[in-house]
């Protein structure tokens, strides 16, 4: 088991920089997931620490060694790939064995560890089949048993389930929070998808462009995002966006005119902000309400979803380029073309200055 | 009878027609080696069949040492390519950077060149070197020649392999030998067998170059061939016999290998 240090991390290709100023500490035995819209740099960021993509300017340490210049199958890290990357030729017992065999291991050392890997997984009675042989489900456990085996201090996965149906997802996705428990091993994650994230992390690195945006905890990353992309970027449906004013500030609350003449009171600090300033007002679909009464953001109902137990409510608001979504109790029917009247608790929205920055919220409510 | 069936039949008359124009020559020769000298000018398919042109084309030459050229030339000029093919192309195909695309290009083009254009230097190169009507020379060229198509077709296959899969193999210990001997080798077999028996019929078949660069000790087929077609004239069935003799060995090794070929050479388009 091992911690992980990044510091100042930096990827070039040529002359184009594709990440930078990459700073992680990740503790022995922590789940993380990096998260982050394709082509953010979360793969290739994994592909550094695994030693299959070369570190432009930075250091990378794994426990107290200095990893950057130590060849893949030396730094102690085990990989499982999106494709599975089994070898095609081999049955599953030998593509467990492989790394085993490389490394000089005596035949009853690699029978006792494919066994292992192999019972943890319930594989233990496929192991002389080729991979052609088995359904995705399976050989995504053959993947990870091949990690497995090799007893690794990093467990490292490249988005394991984008390739398996819904219902298998979910399955294998409490499957991984499992293996974490019994292994306790440190394990990178990385994947596009959201709940992935928030169900298995212990901490969420959420990426954008090259650059971490944000590393926290999915509470944290949720209740407190640290800019409009992070806030935009966990959550589903996403948040609301509104642009508005600074009308004033009451008290803890920051008052914000909206482009529309609406009006709502953020809980924020006030910080640096003055009144006048451009800022974007952030509100769940979860935090959004119909309400009556003097503080509200005038919307104009578009189409209903119901989900069965909700329905989310999207409707049309001059102040948010993208729409509004609310949810709503699935008895609750808005007809399109309807002029509803929203409004949210001033201590659930978020508010986030001109560059995109969130200002720190006072007292947060955090029970939906 | 249906306008579906009437095609069926037409492709198959079609396709029997183009393979008999193709197999013509051989079959000519095949049955003109049986004949005397006397009937060989005549197309007649009526004749008694004899043995003596092959009597008198063993008497006059020692067909087994063309053979073993001919053997020794292609199989180990065929490895040699294969060798150094492998290792290139599994750097062109996992490693590229931007020269590969113009790399391979420019490989290929040199195929494209009159070989005539280079005889001269290469002539003088052998002679010099003391490579001239040696077995080890003709290695040497053949092997020249036949890198860029080893190359190219090994490029081809290794492209279709996963990344990812050596990628694992990286992180499992394997260095780059382990990486084409445990990986690479085993799943592009059908591709570089193919590779290999295509070189090895290019190889046996070529002829520029061992006519002009073999006279009596590295002589391979193709020179026992030409042996037969002399100022005083043609003897067409000991030109057939010889022929014949030629051409055997490599139709029984692609006979016997075409499945594999086919195989190989749709490798990778068909999933």
């Amino acid at each position: 088991m091992a911690s992980l240090t990044i510091r100042n991390l930096q990827k070039r290709y040529e002359e184009v920089e594709v990440m930078r100023d990459i700073n992680l500490d990740i503790a022995d035995g922590e789940f993380v997931v990096f998260v982050g819209p394709s082509g953010c740099g979360k793969s290739t960021l994994l592909r550094m620490i695994a030693g299959l993509e070369d570190i432009s300017a930075g250091e990378l340490r794994i426990g107290d060694q200095r990893m950057n210049e130590v060849p893949a199958s030396k730094r102690g890290i085990a990989m499982v790939f999106q494709s599975y990357a089994l070898y095609p030729h081999m049955t599953l017992y030998d593509n467990m064995a492989f790394g085993l065999k490389l490394a000089g291991k005596s035949k009853a050392e690699i029978d006792a560890a494919v066994m292992r890997a192999a019972k943890i997984l319930h594989i233990d009675h496929l192991l002389d089949r080729k991979p052609k042989q088995l359904s995705g489900g399976q050989r995504q456990r053959v993947a990870i048993g091949r990690a497995i085996t090799r007893e690794p201090h990093v467990f490292l996965f490249d988005e394991p389930l984008s390739n398996l149906d819904a219902a298998l997802r979910v399955k294998m996705r409490l499957e991984f929070a499992k293996l974490h428990d019994d292994l306790k091993t440190t394990m990178i994650y990385v994947t596009h998808d959201q709940v992935e994230a928030m169900t298995l992390a212990d901490k969420i690195v959420v990426l954008s462009a090259g650059r971490i945006e944000q590393v926290g905890s999915p509470h944290t990353l949720y209740h407190h995002p640290a800019n409009r992309f992070v806030a935009g970027f966990i959550g589903s449906p996403k948040m609301n966006f509104l642009a508005g004013t600074v009308q004033g500030f009451d008290g803890d609350f920051v008052q914000v005119q909206l482009d529309n003449g609406g009006i709502q009171s953020v809980a924020v600090e006030r910080g640096a902000l003055k009144a006048g300033e451009r800022v974007t007002l952030g509100i769940r679909p979860e935090h959004l309400h119909v309400v009556h009464g003097s503080q509200i953001i005038p919307a104009t109902v578009t189409a209903q979803e119901s989900l069965g137990d909700h329905a989310y409510v999207y409707a049309d608001c001059p102040a948010a380029p993208d729409g509004l979504i609310l949810r709503v109790p699935e008895e609750e029917q808005y007809r399109p073309g309807t002029a509803l009247q929203l409004g949210a608790d001033p201590q659930r929205c978020h508010l986030f200055d001109a560059s995109g920055q969130a200002l720190a919220r006072v007292k947060v409510l955090q029970a939906a | 009878m249906t306008t579906a069936n009437m095609r069926q039949i037409g492709v198959g008359i079609l396709g029997w027609g183009v393979a008999l124009v193709m197999f013509l020559p051989i079959l000519i020769i095949g049955v003109t080696a049986f004949k005397t000298e006397q009937d060989a000018y005549a197309l007649s398919l009526i004749f008694t069949p004899t043995l003596d042109s092959f009597r008198e084309v063993f008497e006059r030459s020692h067909y087994s040492t063309f053979v073993y050229n001919s053997m020794a030339v292609s199989i180990i000029s065929t490895l040699l390519s294969l060798v150094i093919a492998v290792p290139a192309a599994y750097s062109m195909a996992f490693f590229p950077n931007r020269k590969t695309q113009k790399l391979l290009l420019w490989m290929l083009s040199t195929k494209m060149m009159p070989a005539v254009g280079v005889l001269i230097p290469i002539y003088l190169l052998a002679k010099n070197t003391g490579l001239l009507d040696s077995v080890p020379g003709l290695i040497i060229v053949y092997t020249l020649m036949n890198l860029p198509i080893a190359v190219w077709m090994a490029f081809t296959y290794f492209n279709e392999v996963p990344k990812e899969i050596l990628e694992a193999a990286r992180i499992d210990g394997a260095n780059a030998w382990q990486e084409i001997w445990h990986l690479l080798l085993p799943t592009t077999l059908p591709g570089l067998s193919s590779t290999a028996l295509l070189l090895i019929i290019l190889s046996w078949n070529e002829a520029f170059w061992s006519l002009n660069l073999s006279s009596v000790n590295a002589a391979p087929l193709t020179v026992f061939i030409a042996s037969y077609s002399n100022p005083e004239g043609l003897f067409w069935a000991k030109l057939s016999a010889a022929s014949f003799l030629a051409v055997a060995p490599i139709m029984a090794v692609g006979w016997v290998a075409q499945k594999q070929l086919v195989r190989g050479m749709t490798f990778g388009a068909v999933k």
